[in-house]
C-alpha cells in the first residue's frame, strides 16, 4: 500500500518538477505561524534577506500549527517541500525525536555574537534539543479586564481560582499543561516541588482537585487568538494567552485590559531544518539561517513583536516599536520587573508525560 | 439457434455484451484509478497503522527475541542475557537515531519511555563488556521494573490490538488479561456515544425546521421559491468558518441574543444564558450549517409530487390533514431518508464547528481524532478511532437499510 501512494507521489512530483524547470532563482518556503508573528519575521528576517540576496525567494506558509503531522506525512510519502519551519520546543524536540528534523551544530551553522561569543554560548541553554535553533522567548500569562476587578486589581496568578473577590468567566488553554502547573502553585505546592508533585496520582489529583473548583467558570480555548477576543468581549473576567497576543490587544488596540505577570511559564519558538531537504537547496537555508539568527536580526523582530530574543548579545539591542514607538523592553516577557516569578517549560517531564496526564485531563474535562 | 455468421446465437451475443461492458469499464477507468489512488489506498493504509506495530520488533530485534522465554507473571526481572541484549539493540538503534522513536511508541503505553530511551543511549553507547544487568539499572531505576519489561514484552508483536482496547477504554493488565482503564482515564467510549447521540439530535432538528421550508419551495410560485431558494443556499455557499463564528457573536454571553433578552427583560443582567461552548452551541450551529443538506433532497422530491393526489385525496372526502399525512407525506419519505443520511453521515464526522463552538461538552469523537493525527502524532490510536467511526456508520447504514430499504432513498 505505501508503495501505491509513493507511487502517486512520484508521478506527482514529476509533474511539479516539468512546471518548475524554467525557475532560476531558488525558492525558500518557510513555514510559521501566521498572523502578527509571519509578519515580524517577514520585516526583520525575510525582507532584509531579499533584499541582499535578490535570487532568493521566500515563500511564508502558515501552515506551522499543524507541523508536526504534516512533516511527519512528507516524510513518509519521502517528499519533503518546505525548506525551514518554525516549531515550539517540545514539537522541536519531538521531531528530533521521531527523525524528522535535521541536527545541526550550532557553532557551525549559526554566527558568533558581535564579541566573538561563539552561538552555542550566545544561546546557553536555550538549546534545548540538537535540532532546535532558538529564536524567541514567549510566555504564557494572563491577561485581565481592568474595569471588571473592582478596586483591588489581582497581583497573583491565584487570583485566577479566587472566584470570591474576582467573579466571571476564565479562559483557559484545553491542555493540561500549565493550568496542573498553576494549580497545584495555587495550592501551597512550592514551585521546585510542582513536578514531583505531579508525577504522583495524589499530586495529579491534586491539581485536578483545584482546577475543580473553577472547571464551571472555565471557557477553554485552544488557539491563541481565543482570549484576546474574549477579554475584548467583556466574556472573560481574565484569561492566558500568549504575551505578544496581550500586547497587541493592550497596546495596539487600546482595550482595558492589564497584564498579570506573576508566574508566567516560558517557553521557547525557534526553527528546525526538516530532514530530506534537497541538497541543492541546503546552502542556501543555512545561508538565511545564519542570516536571521544572527544578534542583529533577534534584536530586530523585537521592534515588531512584543517577544524576548533568544541571544543574550540580542538583549541591550532590543529598542522601541516600529509603529508605535513606544520602549518594548518592559514588554518583554524577560524583562526584570516582569520575570519576579516564573516557571520554564519542562520538556523532559512533559515530552515523557504529555500523553498520560492528557488522557486524564480529556476525561476530567468531559465528565 | 444460429446467428449470422453461423455461431450460435447465445455465445455471439455473450461476446457483444462482453464487450459493451468492456468498453464501459474503460471509460470510468480514469476515474476509478483516481479514485483507487488518491483516495481508497491511502485510506486503507492509514487504517492499516491501527494494528501496525513492526516498530518495536524492528529496533530491538534481539530484546524481543531474547524476552520470549521470560514470564512476566513470575515478578522477577529478566536475565542477564536480555539485558546485553537491550545495549545491543538501544546502541544499533541510536547509531541509525531510531531509538528515540521506540521511545515514543511504548510512551504511548507506559509515560516516561520515552526519555527512558534518549537517556539510556547515550551510557548504553559506552557499555563494551557485560555483565550488563546491574550497569543498566543503574542508569535509571526504571529497567529495574517488571513493569517495564512487561510493556516491552507485551508491544513486541508484529500486530498489536492495543490500539484498539485503548479506543475502547480498555488496557491490558500485567498479567495479560484485558480490563477497563482507570476510572479517570476513560474518555473514548463516552465521546462516541455522545456523537452518535448530537448527531441523531441534529438530523432530528434538521427534519424538523428543514421539512416546512422544502414545502414552502415547492409550493409557492416560482418567483418566490427561486428567492426563497436564493435564501437557502447563500448561507450554503459562505465559508463554514465564517458561518460558525458569526454563530459565536450572536451567541456568546455577551452576544446579540443575549443582549437582547436582557434588553426586553427576560433574562436578568447577571443570569446571561449559556448558548455556546457547550451542547448546546454545536446543536444550533450544525444545524444551521447542515440544514441546506435536508432542504435540497426534501424540496427536489417534493416537487415531483403531482397536486392532483393531495386534490383527489380531498375530493374523495379527506381532511386536510388527512390527505397530507395519509397521502402527501408518505410521498416525501424518500426525500427526507436522504437528507436524513447525507445530515447524519457528516454529522458524525464533523470536526471544526464542534472543535469552535463545542467548550468541553460539545466535542465530537473526530476532535480526539485530529488531536491524535496532528499533535500527539498517535497516529495508530487515531487509526483506530477511525476504524470505530466508519464500522458504526457501516452498521447504521446497513441497518437504515434494512429499516427503510435504500432503493427509497432519492435526490430528486
Amino acid at each position: 500500500m505505501k508503495k501505491l501512494a509513493s507511487g502517486a507521489s512520484v508521478i506527482a512530483l514529476a509533474a511539479i518538477a516539468m512546471a518548475g524547470t524554467a525557475q532560476a532563482d531558488t525558492e525558500l518556503t518557510i513555514v510559521s505561524w501566521g498572523g502578527a508573528y509571519t509578519a515580524s519575521q517577514q520585516k526583520a528576517y525575510h525582507e532584509p534577506y531579499m533584499a541582499a540576496n535578490p535570487d532568493v525567494t521566500i515563500i511564508n506558509d502558515d501552515s506551522a500549527a499543524e507541523a508536526v503531522a504534516k512533516l511527519r506525512a512528507m516524510n513518509e510519502a519521502g517528499n519533503v517541500t518546505w525548506d525551514v519551519v518554525d516549531a515550539v520546543a517540545s514539537d522541536a524536540i519531538r521531531l528530533c525525536d521521531e527523525g524528522l528534523a535535521m541536527e545541526i551544530d550550532p557553532d557551525e551553522w549559526l554566527a558568533a555574537a558581535p564579541d566573538g561569543t561563539p552561538a552555542s554560548e550566545d544561546f546557553g541553554d536555550l538549546l534545548v534539543s540538537e535540532c532546535f535553533i532558538p529564536q524567541i522567548v514567549y510566555s504564557t500569562t494572563f491577561g485581565y479586564r481592568t474595569d471588571m476587578v473592582g478596586d483591588t486589581p489581582p497581583t497573583e496568578v491565584c487570583a485566577v481560582f479566587d472566584t470570591e473577590n474576582y467573579p466571571g468567566k476564565r479562559s483557559l488553554e484545553k491542555r493540561p499543561i500549565n493550568n496542573m502547573e498553576w494549580a497545584l502553585l495555587c495550592d501551597g505546592v512550592a514551585a521546585e516541588d510542582v513536578y514531583d508533585v505531579l508525577e504522583t496520582e495524589e499530586g495529579q489529583a491534586q491539581a485536578f482537585a483545584k482546577l475543580d473548583t473553577i472547571k464551571d467558570d472555565v471557557v477553554w480555548w485552544s488557539a491563541g487568538a481565543e482570549t484576546p477576543q474574549r477579554l475584548a468581549d467583556g466574556e472573560v473576567v481574565m484569561g492566558s494567552t500568549y504575551n505578544g497576543r496581550l500586547f497587541a490587544l493592550i497596546e495596539e488596540q487600546g482595550q482595558p485590559v492589564s497584564m498579570l505577570w506573576d508566574w508566567q511559564v516560558f517557553d521557547l519558538d525557534g526553527w528546525i531544518i526538516p530532514t530530506g531537504v534537497s541538497e541543492d537547496k541546503l546552502p542556501v537555508i543555512k545561508d538565511y539561517i545564519r542570516f536571521a539568527t544572527d544578534t542583529q536580526r533577534l534584536a530586530d523582530q523585537a521592534k515588531y513583536i512584543s517577544y524576548g530574543p533568544a541571544r543574550a548579545s540580542s538583549a541591550p539591542l532590543v529598542g522601541q516599536h516600529a509603529d508605535l514607538g513606544i520602549d518594548m523592553a518592559p514588554h518583554m516577557p524577560t524583562d526584570p520587573n516582569n520575570a519576579q516569578t516564573t516557571l520554564l517549560y519542562n520538556y523532559e517531564w512533559w515530552a515523557d508525560n504529555r500523553d498520560d496526564l492528557d488522557a486524564k485531563f480529556q476525561a476530567w474535562l468531559v465528565q | 439457434m444460429l446467428a449470422a455468421d453461423g455461431t450460435p446465437l447465445k455465445a455471439s451475443l455473450a461476446r457483444a455484451l462482453r464487450r459493451q461492458k468492456l468498453r464501459a469499464l474503460m471509460l470510468v477507468a480514469p476515474l476509478l484509478l483516481f479514485v483507487l489512488i488518491s483516495f481508497i489506498a491511502p485510506i486503507v493504509d492509514m487504517l492499516f497503522r491501527s494494528v501496525e506495530n513492526q516498530i518495536v520488533s524492528d529496533t530491538l530485534p534481539r530484546t524481543v527475541a531474547a524476552l520470549e522465554d521470560w514470564d512476566p507473571a513470575s515478578g522477577e526481572l529478566p536475565d542477564e542475557a536480555v539485558f546485553a541484549a537491550i545495549v545491543a539493540d538501544i546502541t544499533e538503534a541510536s547509531k541509525a537515531k531510531t531509538h528515540t522513536r521506540v521511545g515514543q511508541r511504548l510512551n504511548y503505553e507506559a509515560s516516561g519511555m520515552s526519555s527512558l530511551f534518549r537517556k539510556s543511549a547515550r551510557k548504553m553507547r559506552r557499555m563494551d563488556e557485560g555483565p550488563f544487568r546491574d550497569a543498566v539499572i543503574d542508569i535509571d531505576d526504571d529497567w529495574g521494573k517488571v513493569e517495564t519489561w512487561t510493556v516491552i514484552k507485551q508491544f513486541s508483536g508484529d500486530y498489536t490490538g492495543g490500539y484498539f482496547l485503548a479506543s475502547v477504554d480498555l488496557e491490558r493488565g500485567l498479567d495479560g488479561s484485558i480490563q477497563a482503564k482507570p476510572e479517570g482515564e476513560q474518555i473514548y467510549i463516552k465521546l462516541f456515544q455522545r456523537t452518535l447521540i448530537m448527531s441523531l439530535i441534529i438530523t432530528m432538528m434538521t427534519i424538523l425546521l428543514g421539512y416546512p421550508i422544502a414545502y414552502l419551495l415547492a409550493n409557492l410560485p416560482l418567483r418566490i421559491s427561486n428567492l426563497l431558494l436564493i435564501l437557502v443556499l447563500l448561507p450554503f455557499w459562505t465559508s463554514l468558518l465564517v458561518r460558525t463564528t458569526s454563530w459565536i457573536v450572536l451567541l456568546q454571553g455577551q452576544g446579540v441574543v443575549n443582549d437582547t433578552l436582557v434588553l426586553i427583560g427576560l433574562v436578568s443582567d447577571d443570569n446571561r444564558l449559556d448558548l455556546i461552548f457547550n451542547q448546546t452551541g454545536t446543536i444550533i450551529a450544525m444545524t444551521h450549517i447542515l440544514l441546506p443538506f435536508m432542504i435540497l433532497p426534501t424540496y427536489s422530491v417534493m416537487q415531483t409530487i403531482s397536486p392532483s393526489y393531495v386534490r383527489a385525496a380531498k375530493s374523495l372526502g379527506a381532511t386536510d390533514w388527512t390527505a397530507f399525512w395519509r397521502v402527501y407525506f408518505p410521498n416525501t419519505v424518500p426525500g427526507i431518508g436522504a437528507g436524513a443520511i447525507l445530515v447524519f453521515i457528516l454529522a458524525i464526522g464533523y470536526y471544526i464547528t464542534p472543535e469552535l463552538v463545542g467548550g468541553t461538552s460539545g466535542t465530537f469523537i473526530s476532535n480526539r481524532i485530529a488531536y491524535h493525527i496532528s499533535s500527539s502524532l498517535n497516529w495508530g490510536l487515531g487509526a483506530a478511532l477511525g476504524v470505530l467511526l466508519l464500522a458504526a456508520v457501516l452498521i447504521l447504514y446497513f441497518a437504515y437499510e434494512r429499516l427503510v430499504g435504500i432503493d427509497n432513498v432519492k435526490l430528486g
